[in-house]
This record gives C-alpha cells, structure tokens and sequence, in this order.
C-alpha cells in the first residue's frame, strides 16, 4: 500500500469494524466517555471545569486529575487481565479460547504497558502532586505550569493509546517490545509505533515531572526543614525524582532509536546489516529497572507514613528508612542484566549481577523490619489504609523471596519466561506499588476532598483484592514450576487448565474488590455530610499537610509553617503551638491558571498520531504549532498574580479558624497514657 | 516586608530555581547523549561491509566546524558579559555573531550528511553509520533548537530590553550552549579522531 | 477480630498448594521439580536450597507481621505502647546484620552455581559429547547433527547418558530454548551463537520449547525431546539417512515461511556449512560473533 500524502498510512480500513469484541470495547469506552460528558453539560459545569480544573495549575487539582487518570486506566488495563485470563483458563487442547494470536497478543502487550506507565506512574505522581507540596510547607512547586504540561502530556498518551483500540492496532511485540520482534521486517503496521510515541511521549512529560518535584523539594521546604527533618514520603518521592532523572532519558534514546530503525530504515537493533538486538534489552533494563522502583519507592513512603499513624507512633528508625531507600535507589542501577541471564554474557557477569540484585533484598529487608517495629508497642487501629500496609508487607515478602529466587541465575534459567516469573513482578507490583497507592489515596482522600471515605466498603475491596490476588497468582507460581512459559496463545497440556482457572477466579474476585472501591466512593459521596472532616487532621497525623484545612486553600497554608522537628505537626501539636497563621496576613504570590498546558496536550496528541500513522503534514504542523506556542510562552510575562492580605483574612476566617488546635485536643485519651 | 519587596524576592528565587531546574535538564541530557556515545561505542565495528569511519571522515573539516562551534561559545561568553554590563546592544550583537557562528557549524553538518547520503553511506547503510548519524544528529537537532532559541532572544532583547525574565533566559541559553560545547568536544574525540586515528 | 483470621485463610491455601507440590512432584507434571538430567537436577537442588535459606527470614516477618498485629492492636490495652522509641541500635543490628548474611551466603552459593551451571560449560563425562546445532525458525526448531550428517525439524533425539552440545542461533527474531526437565534455557539470536551443555539421564520424551515471546506463532513453537538408549539412537540415525528429503538452500528457504505445530520432520544430506551459512547472513562482516 502507497501512504497518501493527505493520510499517510491511513484509510478506513485500519478501524477494526470487523471484530465485534473491539468494536465492544470501543463502543463502551466512548459510551462511557459520552455520558461523562453529556451529564457535564447537564449539569453546566463546562465553565466550572475548564476554569477551576483543566487549566488550573494548582498541584492540588492536577494531583487529583493525575489518580483520576490512572483510576481510568486501571479500569482499561484490568479489562485486558479478565480478558487473558479469561482465554487463557479456556485455550486448552481442541478449544482456541476466543481472541486469534494477533488480538491476544495485543491485549498482553497493552495490558503491560498500561499497567506500568498509566496506571503505576499517574498513581504516584498524582499523589505526590497533591501531598508533597503541603508536607514540606510550600504553596506550590516550583514549576505549576510545567506540571500542567506533564499532566496533559500524560493524558495525550494515554488518549493514543487509547485511539490505538480503534484505528489501527496496539503492539503485538509485548510491553518490553523486544527487537527485532519490535522491527518493521517482524511488525509491519501501526501497533508498535502506537507503542513507542504513548510511552515516549508520557515518558518526556514524566521526566519534566521528575525535574520538577527534584527542584520543588530541594529549594521550597519550609523554613526549618533540613533534610533529615522530611517527611520519609518526601524523602522517597526525593529519590524517585532523581531515579527518574537518571532512567527516563535512556527510555527516551532507546526507543527514539528504535523509532529511527522503523521510520528511517536504520540499523540500531536489526538482525542485518550491523544491528544489535542485544543493545536494546541492555538500554531498556537500564530503565526498565530503576523503573520498577520508580513506582515501588513512593508506595514505601506511603507505608510508612499510614504504619506510624494507625500504629501511634513514631516510625522507628527514620534514619535508616532515608538510608534503605537511597541504597536501593543507588543499587537499582547496577542490577538490569538480571532481566536476561539466558542471553549467555558468561558466569562471571551473571554472578555480579545476581549477587548485585540480593545486595538490594538487605536495605529492602531492613525498611520491611522497621514496619513491623513500627507496629511494635503501638496501638494499631486497622483502618483501610492500615490494612493495605499489612496485606503488603505479608504478601511483598513472598515476592521479594521468589524475586531473590529469580536473582540466582541457576534457578533463573528454568524459571525465566515463565508464569513464575508472570507470578513475581505482580506479587511485587500489586502489593508493592498497587496497595501502597491504594492506602495513600484513602488516607490523603479526606485532605484532598474534605470527608472520609467509607470503611465498610473499603474493607471489603482490601479482602477482596488481598484474595484475588492469592488466588490469582499463586497457581502461576505452580505454573511455572510445571514449565509453563508467559504469553501463551494455547496450550495442550490438560493439567495447566486447573491452575489458569483458579486464577481466573481470582481474577473476578479482584474485579469484585474494584467493585467494591467503586461502591465506596459513590457511598462516600452520598454520605459525605457524616463522613466530613471540620479539623484538618482526621487521622491524628503527624505531618505538614494535616496542619491545614481539608481541603486545603488553594495557597496551602495562610503563612508558610516553620519547621523544628521531625514529625512537624505531631510536635507543634504536643508543644501546643497554633499550627494555623492568625492576623496579621501577608499577601500571597500566586501562579496563574492557564490552557496553555492543554493545548501543548492536544498537540502532543495530533503529533503522535500523524507520527503512528506516517501522516508527516500534520506532524509538522503540530510540531510548528508547539514551537509557536512556546515561543508565545517566552513572551507572556503575566503568569502570576498576587492574592491581597485582606482577601487571605477573607479566606481564613471562612475556614473556621476555630479549628486550628482542635486536633491536638482531640487526641484520643488513651494515646496519652505511655506504656 | 512591601508587597513589592516580596514580588522581588520571589522573583530572584523563581530564576534560581529555573536555573537549577535546566542544569538539571542538561543533566539528564547529558544521560541521553551517554546512552549514545555507548551506542556508538558498542556499533562502530558493525560496519556491515561497508566504508570505516577512516574512510569517511575528513579531520580537516570536521576541525574547522569545531572551530566554529567553539569560537560561538566563546562570544556567547562575550555576550553574557554585556549582558551583565546591561549594555543591550553589543549583547544583541554578540549573540547575532554566536548565531552565525552556530548557524556555520549546523551547515558544515548538513553539508557533510547530505555528502554521505548521495555516496550511499547513509544512515540505513550499516549499524555502525546508524550510530554515527544518530549521535551525531541528535547534537545538531539540539544545536538548531539552540538557534531557534536565540532568534528567539535577540527579538526579546531589542523589544523588551534586559529584564529580569529576559537575563534568566539568556542565562539558561548561554548554560545550554556551552554544554553543547562540551557535548560535541566528546563527538570529535570519540567519533571522528578515534575512528580516523 | 474476626478479619484477622480471614487474613491467614489465603496463607494456608498457598501453604497447602506448596505442600501439595512437595507430595506431588514424584508426578511429571511437576517439570522443573522432576529433573531428567545432571544440569536440571542441580538447578532444582539450587532452587531448594536458596529458598530454605530465605524461609529464615520471610517466616520471622510473616509470623511478626500477625504477632504485632495482633498483640498491638488499640483494643488490647494490657500491651506495651511506647509512642516515642523510634529507635533501637540493637533491633537496628539485627534487621541489617541478619539480611546481609542471609544474603553473603546466598551470595557464595550464587557465585559458585552461577560458574558451575553456565550454559557454556561442557560436562564432565567418559562419554564422547555428542553436538547438535538448533536454529529458531518462525516458528519450529530446526536440530542439524553435523557429526551425523542428519537433522530434523520439531523433534531432538538424543542418546541417553550422553553430554549434549547445543550450538544455537536464530534465523528469525529472538528466541529462548529450553528443555525443562533437561535443564535451563539460552536465548537464540540471529547473527549469534550461544551454547548450551545438557544431558539426559534417563529414557523418555521431553517437552521442549521456546520461552521468548516471538510473534504470532509463538504457542506453536514446541518440540519433543526424546532421549533414547544409546543403540537405539544409531538406529535412529541410520534410518534418518535414508530419508529422502535433503536439507540445502531451498530446503531452508521453504521452512523459514512461518508455520507453527509442525510436525517433526526428518532430514538426510545436510549441506555442510549451513549453520555457518545463517549465522554469516546476519554478521557478514565481524564472522559470527560467538556469545556464550
């Protein structure tokens, strides 16, 4: 076919009409999108969400948009779990299962991608958007209008992916898209190029992110909070920037190379002509690792923020948390071989590997320990939160010993590629990364939106998770000691059927606890009268963003905190200090709210898709078009206004200031009693 | 403390902050240019039968457009000199040389692709080339945004004159230049005067 | 309290499935625990043995994790509650110190299997190695026996008792080749050979496969292994000679059409040089770049 210069590789026939399950998934998704948006309209809150949200620059707002974002995707990348289950536990023997190699094949490959890069990276990011500003006393960070590009940077690619349903195809080369698989000689059309401009394109504005956060958190804590007087969240959310920093821009030359390969005809990772597919699995892991803790660290920061709550008590061994976390960021370099031991670079470099991702296990190890001496003496109240903190810190240890199990090349080389190994990254990620944003988002729910989320239900999502997930991957593990490789289409081997149909069973329990999560917020927001929150400090907590008002004004705090210890709020509440600023009130600086993020959003969208499809008119245009807007930006000098000490006085006295130590009177009696 | 006091507080920390915020950018730049020097580094044998960088390059002209690129680093220098005397004019001047010389070394780049291609050595020829033009482009890609930028500045400076926001840019734009300075004395060492030598 | 005790029913279930594996794993199904050579059966006792070794620490956290729980909780207000000891050089000792010589002996034991099981390492045996070359094809595995002078596509028969040396390369995309019960996998990669030492010590057909992701045929890309008494594999080979289908260029070319579940195929008259001839096609210059 002869790409036409109007649409490139582009006709109708790319739109899968054919296929009735697409078709099904495509008619849902925008059914669900049209409803969204004709109850908006309903409602006139058109005006409402483009002022106060889509083009708002508060990290408050775009942290909220960010979990919404990866809340939707969830929904999307679980659908291609239930699917491949689903097949799976029925491809044995005569029976095919009902997706074709070329439909099952794309379903893994978006599944993965989905998984880790709209779902784990808009999670965190989301929340560390809303909370770490208000942790370390600052009213914003120190780029807003960057992390309005990231944001609808983040969605552009999402929204590629998405349209990849649609018109055309998605990878069929898996998530970690391997050359020469990944190659135009293996795969001719638009799937793997979907792949590569949704991850390249989310992956530059994830790397703004990371720069941004890095800076916000080195140059605008409030006075007083030195280093070691950070909240341990911030200090993780501090490591994973720079993870970020050093990791993502090797995603961002690996796959613009590959990208060079297919649209250039060059020879990076080929078969012929001088390429190296084994440069490609080296670059990926180099990011690819870091990357796991990227989505591992801030979930880390969460546990132990909601273990010292509910238990209490300080968390022990501050110290050493900072410590752990930075050797496992320091060591998350010097491991990404262990990904492909099978690929023959010889005893003595797998060995250094092996032996360099166990080293990881011991600081990993020592954060689990102070967890539990956390808990230690404590008065632990189980709430949600505290019960994703317990269900991760059991289940993650099973995971990180079949991960040090993995680590040991001799038994990787029959483990390797298999459902044990399918097994370990969600018995890490699910736990490790899932449930950790699971608890943040319930505990930090009443700071973003004034009221509690209900616990009945949230309870029954955690036990209903917590046991899908057993029984849905505990029987790969058994799999994969049975031989069974990842990513089969079919199978004949009658015995694996048991196994992969439990596991389907877990996966509907899993689906029942989102179930669940979905029932608990709209119970909550019915209910939200009872459930609200007046002191700003529902957990009895002991950090920054709880001094404030739940929700927060959109200037954080009234005059910034200052800072003497570790744990800030828990001693200024102990030394019965107001915590909220009284008269007189200065006047606050603040950045204007601007559409230019979205824009730069849309035509990072356009881009991508006149790329995908080798539409290069249109491609220039958006890139034009950025460049114009760039330029306009340069010289726009009106982004910041200043709110007056009057209007602030306003603002105060409307957020009950009667408040502002009612939290440390309300301290439960018996926390005061010592041992 | 005024109101404007504060406004100018803040807005010495917002240029420091995004001074520190683009050395951090170059920083992972620099990342990037490192996963392609290693690329380079693991493909330049992969020549595929085809011509060796000895075969290819020639020292000579590859030495004068370092020379052009090194001598517009050095009147950027001049040109944030002036910049600090707050004398617009000869910064604007300075900068147009920069421009120029910048401009001079991105031709000598598109002079000598256009040379390989029409010789059959493109990038699509062997790995080894594909490396040597990925690398090697991506620091001119970076080098013509570079002049963009400073089309870009020049028009800023002789509309809006040396303020605040102005001198923050220029300072970023004088940091990403000679970092690219730096970038391409590792390209010349280890693209042309290890293959050649 | 109730919710506590639904807490350790997904803990007993995956205790009894790992028991269940203990008292099953006589059954073959079981592909990694029931070894048919030396090299799977030293990855199996490796996999025992690092995983006892672990059990020292993930079962102190998983009983500590209940016991805290349990013993802590706010209701229980006999416990000790400290709010304030947030530290404790002594615990401090113990979480860094025990995990880190968990780990050195781990690390002794990595080092040391790590060189004694690597792919490229020969066996030590009386018996003459017997060398197979295998090259990923989309999708079928193609086995060239250069000594024999024979070779087959989907089905490796190899003699039992006997060191096999497998010389692997791709004529497609990225492939893993891995006979379970046999022993562990190496990746094939065209323009590059990796190698592979394995034996089988006992009679019987193996299931073999790829492991790599490769593309829409890839559920389709399995052989059986058969390892057959030494006579009965002359035999075999003497009755492959006589097949009259040759392996040569053409041959090739008709099977490198991707095709999957191909039924084994037997092959007399191999052109000599033709594993070179696929690893030459993708490093004409450089020679084949030997991995492994």
């Amino acid at each position: 076919m002869i790409p036409s210069a109007v649409l490139g590789k582009l006709t109708l026939s790319a739109i899968p009409y054919h296929n009735p399950i697409i078709m099904g998934a495509v008619g849902t998704a925008s059914l669900l999108g049209l409803l969204v948006m004709v109850w908006v309209t309903w409602m006139g809150r058109w005006g409402y969400l483009w002022r106060e949200w889509l083009t708002s620059v508060d990290h408050k707002r775009i942290g909220v948009m960010y979990v919404i974002l990866a809340v939707i995707m969830m929904l999307r990348g679980f659908a291609d779990a239930i699917m491949m289950r689903t097949h799976q536990a029925l491809a044995e023997g005569l029976s095919q299962g009902y997706l074709p190699p070329d439909h099952y094949n794309q379903v893994f490959s978006a599944h993965g991608t989905i998984m880790i890069i709209f779902v784990a990276m808009p999670f965190f990011i989301g929340l560390m958007n809303f909370v770490v500003p208000l942790q370390i006393g600052a009213r914003d960070v120190a780029y807003p209008f960057v992390n309005s590009v990231s944001f609808w940077m983040t969605v552009a690619s999402a929204l590629l992916l998405m349209v990849s349903l649609a018109v055309g195809d998605f990878s069929q080369a898996g998530w970690s898209g391997y050359p020469p698989l990944s190659e135009t000689q293996f795969s001719p059309g638009p799937g793997v190029d979907y792949w590569i401009w949704g991850l390249q394109l989310g992956g530059v504005g994830t790397l703004l992110t990371g720069i941004n956060f890095f800076v916000t958190i080195l140059r605008l804590r409030a006075p007083g909070m030195s280093l070691m007087k950070m909240p341990v969240f911030t200090w993780t959310i501090l490591v994973t920037t720079v993870l970020i920093m050093l990791s993502f821009p090797v995603l961002t030359a690996t796959l613009a190379l590959l990208t060079l390969d297919r649209y250039l005809g060059m020879h990076f990772f080929t078969n012929d002509l001088g390429g190296n597919q084994m440069m490609f699995t080296n670059l990926f892991w180099v990011w690819g690792h870091p990357e796991v803790y990227i989505v591992i660290l801030p979930a880390f920061g969460i546990f132990s923020e909601v273990v010292s709550t509910f238990s209490r008590k300080r968390l022990f061994g501050y110290v050493s948390m900072v410590y752990a976390t930075v050797a496992i960021a320091v060591l998350s370099f010097g491991v990404w071989l262990h990904h492909f031991f099978t690929m023959g670079a010889g005893a003595n470099v797998n060995a250094f590997f092996g032996i360099a991702t166990m080293v990881i296990a011991v600081p990993t190890g020592v954060k689990v320990f102070n967890w539990l001496f956390t808990m230690y003496r404590g008065r632990i109240e189980f709430t949600t939160p505290m019960l994703w903190s317990l269900g991760f810190i059991v289940t993650f240890t099973i995971g990180g010993m079949t991960g040090v199990l993995l680590s040991v090349p001799g038994a990787d080389f029959v483990l390797h590629n298999s459902e044990f190994l399918v097994a370990h990254f969600h018995n890490m990620l699910i736990p490790g990364a899932l449930f950790g944003y699971f608890a943040g988002y319930t505990f930090w729910f009443p700071k973003m939106f004034g009221f509690r989320l209900d616990e009945k239900w949230g309870r029954r999502a955690f036990w209903s998770w917590l046991a899908g997930f057993y029984l849905a991957f505990m029987p790969l593990y058994a799999l994969g000691f049975m031989g069974m490789p990842r990513r089969l289409v079919h199978y004949d081997n009658p015995i694996w059927q048991p196994y992969l149909l439990v596991a389907l069973l877990g996966t509907f329990l899993v689906a029942y606890g989102i179930f669940c999560q979905v029932v608990q917020l709209m119970v909550s927001i019915r209910h939200r009268d009872a459930l609200r929150d007046t002191t700003g400090d529902v957990w009895n907590s002991h950090s920054l963003e709880w001094s404030t008002t739940s929700p927060p004004p959109f200037y954080n705090f009234a005059r910034l905190p200052r800072v003497e210890a570790l744990d800030a709020f828990a001693h200024m509440k102990e030394q019965g200090l107001p915590h909220r600023a009284q008269a007189p009130f200065a006047p606050i600086h603040m950045p204007r709210n601007t559409g230019v993020g979205v824009a730069m959003g849309a035509i990072t969208f356009v881009f991508g898709f006149a790329m995908v499809w080798h539409i290069w008119w249109m491609a220039s245009a958006s890139l034009a078009a950025m460049l114009a807007v760039v330029v306009m930006l340069a010289n726009d000098e009106d982004v910041d206004y200043m709110v007056s000490a009057e209007e602030v006085a306003r603002l105060e006295k409307g957020s009950a200031p009667a408040m502002a130590f009612a939290s440390a009177a309300a301290t439960p009696s018996d926390l005061k009693t010592q041992g | 403390m005024t109101a404007t006091a504060h406004a100018h507080e803040h807005e010495h920390d917002a240029t420091e902050n995004a001074v520190f915020g683009f050395w951090l950018y170059l920083m992972t730049d620099c990342i990037l240019f490192a996963s392609l020097f290693a690329t380079f580094a693991v493909l330049h044998h992969n020549t595929a039968d085809g011509p060796t960088g000895k075969e290819l390059f020639d020292l000579r002209y590859v030495l004068v457009e370092t020379m052009f690129l090194l001598l517009s680093s050095f009147s950027n220098g001049l040109a944030m000199l002036s910049l600090h005397r707050q004398a617009r004019r000869a910064t604007v001047q300075w900068l147009l040389l920069t421009a120029l010389l910048g401009l001079g070394f991105v031709v000598m780049e598109v002079n000598e692709f256009s040379r390989l291609v029409m010789e059959g050595n493109g990038p699509d020829r062997s790995g080894f080339l594909s490396a040597f033009f990925g690398l090697v482009g991506t620091h001119g890609a970076h080098v013509s945004i570079g002049l963009i930028w400073m089309t870009v500045m020049m028009g800023q400076l002789m509309f809006k004159g040396i303020t605040p926001a102005v001198t923050s840019r220029l300072l970023r734009l004088s940091l990403f230049w000679h970092f690219l300075d730096v970038i391409w004395i590792g390209v010349f060492t280890v693209v042309y005067l290890m293959e050649v030598l | 309290m109730k919710n506590f005790w639904i807490k350790l029913l997904p803990l007993l279930w995956f205790a009894q499935t790992s028991w269940a594996c203990v008292g099953d794993c006589g059954n073959s199904h079981w592909a990694i625990l029931d070894p048919r050579g030396p090299i799977a059966a030293a990855e199996k006792h490796l996999i025992l043995t690092a995983f006892a070794l672990m059990l020292i620490v993930v079962i102190p956290v998983i009983v500590m994790t209940f016991a805290f729980a349990w013993r802590y909780r706010a209701s229980n207000t006999a416990a000790n509650y400290a709010p304030k000891w947030d530290n404790s050089h002594g615990v401090e000792a113990v979480v860094w110190l025990v995990p880190a010589v968990i780990v050195l002996i781990l690390s002794t034991l990595v080092w040391r299997s790590t060189h004694d099981l690597t792919p490229e390492k020969p066996l030590v045996s009386a018996v003459k190695p017997l060398t197979v070359e295998v090259v990923a094809l989309d999708w079928k595995w193609l086995f060239i026996y250069p000594e024999q002078g024979v070779a087959t596509v989907n089905q490796l028969v190899i003699p039992v008792g006997t060191p096999v040396r497998f010389h692997i390369t791709s004529d497609s995309v990225m492939n893993s080749f891995f006979i379970p019960r046999l022993g562990g996998q190496i990746y094939a990669m065209a323009g590059m050979q990796t190698e592979l030492n394995l034996q089988a010590d006992s009679a019987g057909t193996y299931r073999g496969l790829d492991t790599q992701f490769s593309g829409a045929g890839f559920s389709g890309m399995h052989f059986e292994a058969r390892a057959t008494p030494p006579e009965e594999f002359q035999r075999w080979v003497a009755e492959t000679r006589n097949s009259r289908l040759a392996l040569d260029e053409t041959r090739l070319k008709q099977l490198e059409v991707p095709s999957e579940d191909v039924t084994p195929t037997y092959f007399s008259r191999v052109s000599p040089q033709l594993f070179e001839s696929i690893l030459q096609k993708y490093a004409p210059d450089a020679g084949a770049k030997i991995k492994g």
